[in-house]
């Protein structure tokens, strides 16, 4: 962290004290020099600065697929073991082009665990929303609400298949319902953390200003919880698709958690390896769909950093 | 509150409230005329907020009576301000008549803030931000405006050209004002009555008949305030009894 810190000092010291570059005679390229050296140290501003960081966020996973291929270029370990990604890429078209009874397409596997995932979420992710605010506004919700959601917190998910299988069937139903665990309760935590932090001054406002309860939830409570309720979006995501690949890989049809059962019976490290990293895909993809919300929504705080 | 007669915007008998056995307010009685600007002062602890919290309806937990006749504003001291909504979107909020964003507008038009519509909070300067939480009251066509020391955070010039925008909308507007502040030429250069509170009681009162805006060395002005500050325990050179 104290590099980016530097990084980004010497950014904002160049982009707002350093005038652009003018067409430069001798003269005016000293006089440029001059103020440089001249000027004062602009003080870091707070925040960060909004700086275009799209691109530079693919940098460092295309550095591990090319030391991962390099592995394979030197021959340092062996192909049965860990497939290059050049490899993997054939392995995936194959998996794309050529269905097989064994393994099915890879774009139904992920449409499949797409729809499980989607699903789960959207169940889960609505529970814990709406638990955090009972639990978080009356006394009597937490009393009833938060000690079941503390306790659900620490229970292993592995351990819960076994009997979700026998409560739900080997269906669809428990694999949604691990997913919808898992989304909840980081959900419910930050929300509800999220709506406790809410300065107390500003209900007493919505108090003075005779807001109804409708008006306080969507111009205080939501709002105002907002900024952590999209840390616990984010956990949530993440923690959803970990529970996905538990919940897939146990008496499955389909989706990716199957192909990989399937493919560990046959002894293809190479499919095992496309799954994984479609999951990876899938953790960038929704990580990107929450920045997106994030920008969205908080764009009263960029606003701050920007002038 | 059957006795009361209901031709004041403030009417207060007898109000006492106690914190954990402390009595904060203690048997208060306090009229106020519509358009009268009142200013309260004391030292801090001397139950000033208390009171306004009690006419702004935040605090009912009291014994003795009060009456506000008409519809309450309050500024605060912290302009309180929701940063995730746009000024202008502040200054309407639980308005719900179908102009409100003009209404709005015109206000903060009114309170010189014509092209920050659409700025954040956190973007504003402080007095920005009391001048928008000023239009917020603004809007509600109050009876009464309760102000919270709302020019206490902010710098000496600042706090000037506040005063002279609460007298140009209190001229148009006409709201009864009860201004708390423990700035005694503040409550001078602005209020009809001062009232000086001490021990959850009211020890003083002066009344000011000059026309604003006024001249801060008046001869008038300048007896009052040694009046004021001595019964605050300040004598003259600033030394404290």
């Amino acid at each position: 962290m104290p590099g980016e810190q530097e990084l980004e000092f010497a950014v904002s010291a160049i982009e707002s004290d350093t005038p652009v570059l003018p067409n430069m005679g001798a003269d005016q390229a000293s006089v440029y020099t001059g103020t440089v050296q001249a000027g004062p140290i602009p003080a870091r501003r707070r925040g960060y600065r909004p700086r275009s960081t799209r691109g530079a966020r693919l940098i460092s996973p295309i550095i591990v697929l090319i030391a991962w291929q390099l592995t394979h270029v030197f021959k340092l370990v062996s192909e049965t073991k860990l497939p290059p990604p050049s490899y993997l890429v054939t392995t995936a078209y194959n998996l794309i082009f050529h269905a097989t009874p064994a393994f099915g397409s890879l774009q139904d596997a992920l449409l499949q665990s797409l729809e499980r995932f989607a699903l789960g979420f959207f169940i889960g992710g609505s529970i814990g929303v709406s638990l955090a605010v009972i639990s978080a506004l009356s006394r009597t919700g937490e009393a009833a609400v938060d000690p079941l959601l503390q306790m659900v917190r620490t229970v292993p998910l592995f351990g819960l298949v076994p009997v979700f299988i026998i409560w739900f069937g080997i269906g669809v139903e428990p694999k949604i319902m691990i997913v919808a665990l898992a989304a909840a309760v980081p959900l419910y935590l930050n929300t509800y953390a999220g709506i406790r932090a809410i300065d107390g001054r500003l209900f007493e406002l919505g108090k003075v200003l005779n807001l109804s309860r409708r008006e306080l939830y969507k111009n205080v409570v939501f709002p105002g919880a907002l900024p952590t309720a999209l840390v616990g979006l984010r956990q949530s995501t993440g923690a959803a698709l970990l529970a996905l690949v538990v919940a897939e890989q146990i008496n499955a049809s389909g989706g990716l958690g199957f192909m990989i059962n399937q493919a560990d019976q046959f002894g293809r490290n190479d499919v095992i390896l496309v799954a994984l990293l479609v999951y990876t895909i899938l953790g960038l993809l929704t990580d990107w769909i929450v920045r997106i919300l994030e920008r969205r929504a908080l764009a009263w705080r960029t606003d701050l950093v920007i002038r | 509150m059957s006795t009361l007669t209901g031709t004041d915007v403030v009417e207060v008998r007898g109000l006492t409230r106690a914190f954990a056995g402390r009595r904060v307010l203690d048997g208060i009685d306090l009229q106020i005329r519509p358009g009268e600007i009142v200013a309260l002062i004391g030292r801090s602890g001397s139950g000033k907020s208390t009171l306004l919290r009690i006419l702004a309806g935040l605090d009912r937990d009291v014994t003795g009576e009060v009456r506000v006749n008409g519809t309450v504003a309050v500024a605060f001291q912290d302009a309180r301000l929701l940063p995730w909504k746009r000024v202008r979107d502040n200054v309407a909020l639980g308005l719900r008549h179908e102009n409100r964003v003009q209404v709005a507008e015109a206000a903060l038009t009114e309170v010189g803030l014509g092209d920050h519509f659409r700025a954040w909070p956190l973007t504003l300067s402080g007095g920005e931000a009391q001048r928008t939480s000023l239009a917020r009251a603004l809007v509600r066509e109050p009876n009464l405006m309760l102000l919270d020391e709302p020019f206490g955070a902010l710098d000496a010039l600042t706090r000037l050209t506040m005063h002279q925008l609460v007298f140009d909308l209190w001229e148009r507007h006409r709201p009864a004002i009860l201004l708390v502040t423990h700035d005694v030429d503040e409550a001078l250069a602005l209020a009809d009555r001062v009232v000086l509170l001490a021990d959850g009681r009211i020890a003083h009162e002066e009344h000011v008949a000059l026309d604003r805006p006024r001249d801060r060395d008046h001869p008038d002005l300048v007896g009052k305030r040694n009046r004021l500050l001595g019964e605050l325990g300040v004598n003259t050179k600033g030394q404290v009894h």
